[in-house]
This record gives structure tokens, sequence and C-alpha cells, in this order.
């Protein structure tokens, strides 16, 4: 389909140019406008008192003390806020968290209290100051003991509740997947674990709520993805206090780092918006590093029992995953509501067969809830480690090459669209095209002749693959809601007298640099220049309504919409053209930026001669005006790909992990802005660094979290990040109107199994099948060591 | 509460502050330059970084008293009529995303510059390495910080 595109003047600059982004000039000028840079008059402060145990009953809160320090007006307690009944709250999978607890706390550094101060030294002063008498219990941390009969149950709210365990998940086939393995020549299997880790976006979360008591409004600025879907809870649980939608507007406003840690709603948020309410002033909350590391969700934290069953050939018949999933103390995550394990069952991957069949059971234990995205919200991630590993074991196996075996089993282009084994129905793809430019960029062969060498002169070097199915863009409203409410999204063009355009949308970027690739298709579109376009999003008051940005649902949803629209004020355009030529519409071409009569190219209007007839000359009977709306349901979800390899060196010494090349070859279907794409693939890919080789958190026995601070929870610099190496093909999605797919969450979906492939394959001479990730240089050492081969 | 005398951005400001007041909290809440941003508490992250004296600094990790006297530059002080060739370099070779750490990479980089006019690939990184970046993955913010040293050397080599 985008070759199919009028390739448009770079005076318009639709898709395909790498426009330069329109909202730099603020950001580099340190002109952004960040939740900590609002400042209302008479802003008041508040702070967090949290728990420093992970499983406790609270025997009293004393706030005497932090009361008497000048400058405190409040302490805000559970039992305060359950006088409202807005102690607990409902989460976006209709399980339930508290905003503050009344007698028990349930991770460390949950909320216990907050503090409301005219400054904010004076409300951490106080914080301090709140003398909280706890009764510590002992905790369940380890999920593999959450379903123990003896385990303490952890949710004793819950009416009836008699277990630590929250649903039951499953896909597929069970009884035609087990029987296909018990004939299987071949068999693998690994226990595989993606660890529970943490966006760090590097703006932390927060808000300013303000309520204006005379008009009994209440204006919420807030670090949310999702600004609609906020207002719409927040009047559904807050009605009985008097919050009616209508008087609640919601300001998202440029957003630091979003990844998914800015979907769910946060008790600091409730509290803080309860505060203004009660004192009817603005009240701000910025969460610090440590708080945000500690108490906001987390993301993965899957324990998958992988199998994959063959022929001797390794012609892949059948997958089988069993998966323990840890959710904290309650279940927060971001997933359609149908979905509890989001799109997990995308975790047949890139291969035709038949015969799959996985099951999960989530769990609560005493650590902070989730689990949100990091860079991906529906659980792609944990599926194309799995299968993406499990190819590279099957491989190892069977003694061979871990490409071959791929092309071997890939899905081929003419499959297209592919019903999966797990029912999803692939949109497009071409598979083989893809590891076929990775291997040719990297010089796939070269590199297995070096790696022989190598290991003949004892040195360690891999070459790890990841050929990724991806599945955004949710989503059809017939499988697809939050909370009920449906999956679509929304665009409003408006285009003023003289040709220039503002455009509004449900969504809210976070960094993806929408007020340059949305004004690119709508440029496209409608050959107004793109940089005549104002793009604008996160006011609930202006936009049209959309379920936000996350889970790279944007370009498939929104950036469809403002396809539609732009198209529905095309056809208005020609209507007046053809009133403007004195000829009919049928006569007319378009080209970007102009209609002309056909066979008379001198006879033709501009789009902006046009748009100012609609306000001034538009012909009778017409409405006047030029704008248009539309709300886009996608008929399906968009499924991008990519082919990725890894080569690494490893240090024998220290066990250390060196990425010294990853190419990234990746298929997102039409580009709309290419240096935009590869930006997003950059950043993607050093969130898959992340999690493969440095990032994960950890827990004692005890519930105590051992790395809550960025001292020791290493999110990779500019020095373990390695130079990516980008390319790409373009197969595009045959439903979505511009064949557009997303792509902001592929690179962290598909660089971690690559990396883990690498490491394995550098070590595999030695017996070593599974490494579950981080590889740590740690990790690896004791490896060597165990083998002998440490120096 | 203590007086103290700053030049920020070529402006002196006289301000009566407490001993505690963290530099970072004095640029942003009391003098409103609001484009030097916070990201940890653990002088991890480098959004707050600036200059002092023409040397980047984590603001964070110093009170505004410690700053008495000095010379202080904020990425609000980078522009004069045009856009600073590092501010331009970010631009142009995509070096941002949400802008979070931009500021402080932007400061970071005008130290780098200073003292290394043609850094290498390898210097950027390791430079920048005290600056976390969630979004770029690295690659255009080293590629802004090339861009500005080329353009800075032409400029110099043009006068
Ligand atoms: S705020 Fe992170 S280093 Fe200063
Ligand atoms: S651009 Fe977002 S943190 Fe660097």
């Amino acid at each position: 389909m985008s070759e199919n595109y009028i390739k448009t003047p770079k005076e318009i600059c639709g898709l395909g140019h790498r426009m330069k982004r329109k909202e730099d000039a603020r950001f580099i000028q340190g002109k952004g406008r960040y939740i900590d840079d609002i400042v209302l008059p008479g802003t008041l402060y508040m702070d967090i008192v949290r728990s420093p145990y992970a499983y406790a009953k609270i025997l009293s809160i004393n706030s005497e003390k932090a009361l008497a320090i000048p400058g405190v007006l409040a302490v805000i307690t559970g039992k305060d806020l359950e006088a409202y009944n807005l102690h607990w709250m409902p989460t976006l999978m209709s399980d339930t968290q508290m905003v503050l607890p009344t007698d028990t706390v349930m991770y460390q550094a949950q909320e216990v209290a907050a503090v409301i101060a005219t400054d904010k030294y004076i409300a951490a002063d106080a914080v301090l100051a709140v003398d909280v008498e706890y009764e510590p219990m002992k905790p369940v941390i380890d999920p593999h003991k959450a379903l123990d009969a003896d385990a303490p149950v952890l949710r004793s709210d819950k009416e009836g509740k008699t277990d630590n365990h929250i649903w039951h998940w499953e896909a597929g086939d069970r009884t035609a997947t087990d029987t296909a393995f018990a004939n299987a020549e071949v068999v693998v299997k690994e226990q595989i674990y993606t660890p529970r880790i943490h966006v760090v976006s590097i703006e932390t979360c927060g808000c300013v709520a303000d309520f204006d008591k005379v008009e009994g409004k209440l204006t919420l600025y807030m670090t949310t993805q999702a600004p609609h879907a906020i207002r719409t809870v927040l009047a559904l649980v807050a009605g009985h206090v008097g919050l009616s939608e209508e008087k609640i507007r919601v300001i998202s406003p440029d957003i630091g780092g979003g990844f998914g840690g800015k979907v769910p709603v946060y008790p600091g948020y409730v509290i803080a918006t309860a505060a203004s309410v009660l004192i009817g002033k603005p009240v701000k909350w910025i969460e610090d590093r440590m708080e945000n590391l500690q108490a906001d969700s987390f993301a993965r934290d899957y324990h998958m029992t992988c199998e994959l069953a063959a022929t001797k050939e390794g012609k892949i018949q059948a997958l089988r995953i069993k998966t323990l999933a840890d959710h904290g103390y309650t279940d927060a995550a971001a997933n359609p509501s149908k979905f509890p394990a989001g799109m997990f069952s995308i975790c047949t991957g890139s291969y035709d067969y038949d015969t799959a069949f996985t099951e999960m059971d989530a769990v609560y234990t005493n650590k902070p809830p989730g689990g949100v995205a990091y860079r991906c919200s529906f659980r792609v991630t944990e599926a194309v480690h799995a299968i993406e590993r499990m190819v590279d074991r099957l491989a190892q196996e069977i003694g061979k090459d871990p490409a071959q075996l791929r092309f071997e089993n890939f899905i081929n282009k003419d499959q297209f669209p592919y019903q999966s084994a797990l029912g999803w129905e692939y949109d497009s793809g071409d598979y083989h095209q893809a590891l076929e430019k990775a291997m040719e960029i990297i010089s796939y062969d070269e590199l297995r002749k070096e790696q022989a060498e190598k290991r003949a002169n004892g040195e360690l070097m891999g070459i790890g693959i990841s050929s990724f199915t991806e599945i955004v863009g949710a989503g059809p409203s017939k499988h697809f809601d939050i909370l009920g409410i449906k999956m679509f999204d929304s665009a409003e063009i408006r285009v003023h007298p003289t040709g220039k355009a503002i455009a509004r949308f449900g969504t809210k970027s976070q960094g993806q640099g929408h007020e340059t690739t949305y004004a690119q298709i709508i440029a496209q579109e409608l050959g107004i220049p793109a940089e005549h376009i104002q793009v604008e999003e996160g006011d609930t008051d202006t936009a049209p309504y959309g379920l936000g940005t996350y889970a790279s649902r944007s370009t498939p949803t929104a950036g469809a919409a403002a396809v539609i629209a732009a198209r529905k004020l095309r056809d208005k355009a020609k209507k007046i053209a053809a009133h403007l030529l004195e000829v009919s519409e049928e006569d007319l071409e378009w080209e970007p930026g102009k209609f002309s009569v056909k066979g008379a190219p001198d006879k033709a209007k501009t789009i902006q001669e046009i748009v100012f007839a609609a306000y001034t000359n538009h012909p009778q009977g017409m409405e006047a005006g030029f704008e248009a709306v539309h709300y886009y349901d996608p008929p399906n979800l968009t499924f991008p790909f990519g082919s990725y390899i890894c080569v690494v060196d490893i240090d024998k010494g220290t066990g250390q992990v060196k990425v010294r090349r990853f190419i990234a070859v990746d298929d997102c279907g039409t580009i709309i802005n290419p240096m935009v794409v590869e930006g997003q693939i950059h950043g993607g890919l050093t969130q898959g660094l992340a999690p493969a080789l440095y990032e994960e958190l950890i827990y004692d026995e005890d519930g105590n979290i051992l790395n809550g601070s960025l001292m020791d929870y290493l999110v990779p610099t500019a020095v373990e990040s390695p130079s990516w190496e980008t390319a790409h093909t373009v197969t595009p999605s045959p439903h979505h109107p511009i064949g557009a797919k997303g792509v902001g969450e592929s690179p962290t979906v598909g660089a971690p199994p690559a990396i883990a492939n690498a490491v394995v394959d550098a070590l595999s001479h030695l017996g070593v099948t599974h490494i579950d990730i981080p590889i740590t240089a740690t990790k690896v050492w004791e490896i060597l060591r165990e083998k002998g081969v440490a120096e | 509460m203590h007086s103290i005398t700053v030049t920020v951005n070529g402006q002196a400001y006289t301000k009566e502050v407490e001993a505690r007041l963290l530099l970072v909290h004095f640029i942003r809440d009391v003098l409103a330059l609001t484009g030097t941003h916070i990201g940890c508490d653990t002088s991890n992250c480098g959004a707050c970084t600036i200059l002092i004296n023409g040397r980047s600094v984590k603001s964070c990790t110093q009170f505004a008293v410690q700053a008495d006297g000095k010379e202080i530059t904020t990425v609000e002080g980078m522009a004069g009529e045009a856009l600073h060739p590092i501010q331009e370099g970010f631009k142009e070779e995509h070096g941002l995303q949400c802008g979070f750490c931009t500021p402080g990479m932007i400061m970071r980089a005008s130290d780098l510059l200073s003292k290394n006019p043609n850094p290498s690939e390898e210097e950027i990184r390791w430079a920048i390495s005290g600056n976390l970046c969630r979004c770029t993955g690295y690659n255009n913010i080293v590629k802004a910080i090339k861009y500005a040293a080329s353009k800075m050397t032409e400029e110099v080599v043009e006068s």
C-alpha cells in the first residue's frame, strides 16, 4: 500500500519524509511543560509516608508531631478516606487496590499516610514526624509458595477468599497438544523466567489536583498516558462525592517518558485529588525516584515452563507453556478486560504449526502491584522470549543452525492472513525476507566462521537471532475494552479559513513525536503542509475521546482515525472544488494539495482556496466550515515483525558480556517518518538490552527491595548501550487505511531473546542450554567457573 | 536563612535561602527556570545538569548556598539569537524523544566540547555516561553531539 502512495513534495511533508520534529523547539530550550513545571497560585505540596514492612498490621498512626510543624495542614490516613468510602479503588483489571490502608500494609513502600504542607521541604519533614506503629507479619514473597496450604491468605479483605490464587487462564487445545508431545520425536523443555522490572521513565509520576470550589470543577494535571479513561474512572469511583464527569478536566501535559508506567492510577493521584477537594486548594504530588521504583507498577514477572515438540529434522509440531504470574498484592495490570494475560497467546511466534496450549495461574504476593508495561504492556515480550529461546533450544538439541531452523519453520508470505494455533489472524508478514536481510547486513556466514576459529582458540563469541511477531493496535471493539470502555481511538481535524489546521486526538504522546507524525498523516491526505497542522492531545475538555497511548496503538488506531477524518474532508473539498470550477466531481483528479480538471491541469483549485471557500463561498445546501471527526474501530490488530541478530563477546576473566554488533530489521508496515521510526527502534533496543543484561527488581525473603534506587538498579547508560544498526522491510497492513502497524514496542520485545540467544550460543559448546535474563556478569562468571573455563 | 548572590544565564539574583535548599530546587522553584529537570534522588540520572563557572555539575548534588558568587548556565541560557549548535544538533539528529533528559544532556555536552572539541564516539559515550536517557537508546544523542562538534569547530575556523 505504501508503494501506491503519492510521494508529497517536501513543502507538504506527507508520509515517508524525515521531517524534523515540531515538538523539539520547546524541549531543547528548556520550555517543555512537564508536570513538575506546573505551579498554580497557592499550591500545597503532598508527600507520602510509606511502609518499611512488606506485610504488617498497622497498630496506630500518630500525626500529632507532624501537625505541630508550622506549615503542615493535614495528615491523611486510610481512616480519613474511609469516611468517604475512598480508601479502596478498582484497578484496571477489576481487582481492588488500597488508596490508603486502614489496617494492613501489603508491600514495602506502600502508601500509609499523606501529609499536606505549604512547602515540599516541610512536607518531607512531616513525613518523618508521622509515627506509625506496625506489627510485622511473615510475608509471601516467593510466588511458588503463594499457593501452599500454609501460606497466609493475603487478600482476606475479599469475602470468601481462601487462597492467594487470582485467576487461571488458558488458550489452545490441551488434549491435542498433549498427544502431539507424547508422539513427538524430539521434545525440548526449559524453565524460563522473565524478571520483574521497572520502566524508569526519567520523569517520575505526579499530579497537580486543582479543585475549584465555586465552580465545583476539578482540573487534574497528571502524568497519564490515557487522560480520557482517567476522567471516566474518576467520575465512576468518585461520583458519590460529587465529581461529575463534565466537571472533571484531566490534562496530561508534556510527559517525560511513559512506556506503560503512566497508565495505572496510583494512590498518590487519588489522595492528592481528595486533598484538593477537601481543602479547596491546588495540591501537587511529585514522587521521587525511590518511590517510583519501589511502589509504582512493575512489569513482567512470569515464571514459564516452556516445551517445544518437533520432528528430528526440526519441524516444529507443538508448543506448551505453563506460567506462574506474580502480580503482587493486587492485579493492577492494564490489559484488555477479556485478556488477563494480555496477548500472551502470540507465543506460537513466527512459525507454522497448528497445535499449542498455554495456561497460566496468577497469584498474590507481598510485592507492589502490577504488572504493567515496560514498553510492552500486553505480555508480548514474555511470549516472544519464550518462543524465541525455545526455537534456539531446539536448534541446539538437533544440531541445526538456528537461522536455518527458523527458515524451515517460518509461516510463508503467501499464507497470510494466517490463522495461528492460538486463534489470532496475523494480517501480513514476510519473515524470510526480514531474516535474510539481517543475515546479509551482519555477514552471518562470516560470523559463524569467525566463531569457529575463536572457539578453537578458547575465546567466547556468540551469535543470537530473534525473529519475532508482534501484536499491537488494540483494538477491535468486539474483543477489546478496558473497564468496559471500547478500545477505539479518535481524531478531530479543524481547518481554519486560511488553510491552516488544528488536529486533536484521544491519544497522548510521551516522546513518540505525535505532533509531527500525525501532522504528516494529515498532510499526506489533505495536502496541507505538515508544518501548518498543529496537533494537540491530552486535554479532556478539548480532545475527542480515546483510550490513550500505550501498546503501540496510536498509529494503528488514532493514526487511522486521522486518515479517515482527513478523507472525509477531502470528499468535501472535492465537492467545493467542483462547485468553484463548475465541473462535475467525476471530472476532478487529486494530487496532494489540489484538485484539477482531468485533461486541463491549469484549471485547478488548491486545498487552501477550497478551504477558504468553505467559509466564504460554499455551495448552497452544503454545511459551511471545514472540520471532521472520526472514531476508528480497527477491524483487526496489526502484526509488526522483525528479525534481529546480535553478536556478543564474553570476557572469561569477568563474565562480562559485550554486545559487539546488533542489527535490527523491522517491518512496521508503511513508515510515516523514517527518522522517528529509527529513533523509536534505537530506544526500544536499549530497553531490550536492559532486562537482557542488567535490570531486575530483587526482593529478599522478608520482602525488602534490595535495589530500590538508581544506585543499584542499573539502567543502561551510553556506555552499556551499543551503537545500534537498523534496517527495514515494508509489508503494509492490509486493513489499516495507510498500511501502518505501529513500532514502539517491537524492539523491546525482539531484543532480549536475541541477546540471550547470543550468550547461550557463546557457551553452548560447554553444554549450556539456557540462562535466565538478566544475564549479569556474575551469572556468566559462575557458569564459566563451574565449567572450568573462567580465567 | 542565608543571602546568596548567583549569576544565572547572565543575570544576577540575590535571594534569601535555607541552608538545606538544593541548588536544583533554587533554580526551578525560586528562579522559575524549569528547563533543569529532576529524575532521581541519588545523583544518577543527570537530568539536573547545569554549568557552574563553565563546568557541568549535577545541581541536585549541591546546595544553593554553595553556588553563592558563582556563574551558572542552564539550558535556558544556551541559545542566543539563534539556537546553540548543540541544541541544533539535538533537533537535526533526532537526539531527543520525550525531552526530559535533553537539557541535562545538552549541558553535559557543552562541558565536553569545551574541553574536547572533537571527541570520538567512545569519548562522547563515556562523557555522557552520568546522564540517563530512557527513550533514544543514545545513538542519536551521540550523533547530535558530533553534529555540534563539527559545527562549532567550523565556526571557530570561520572566525
Ligand atoms: S536529579 Fe538525577 S542526577 Fe540530579
Ligand atoms: S528523550 Fe526521554 S529520557 Fe531522553
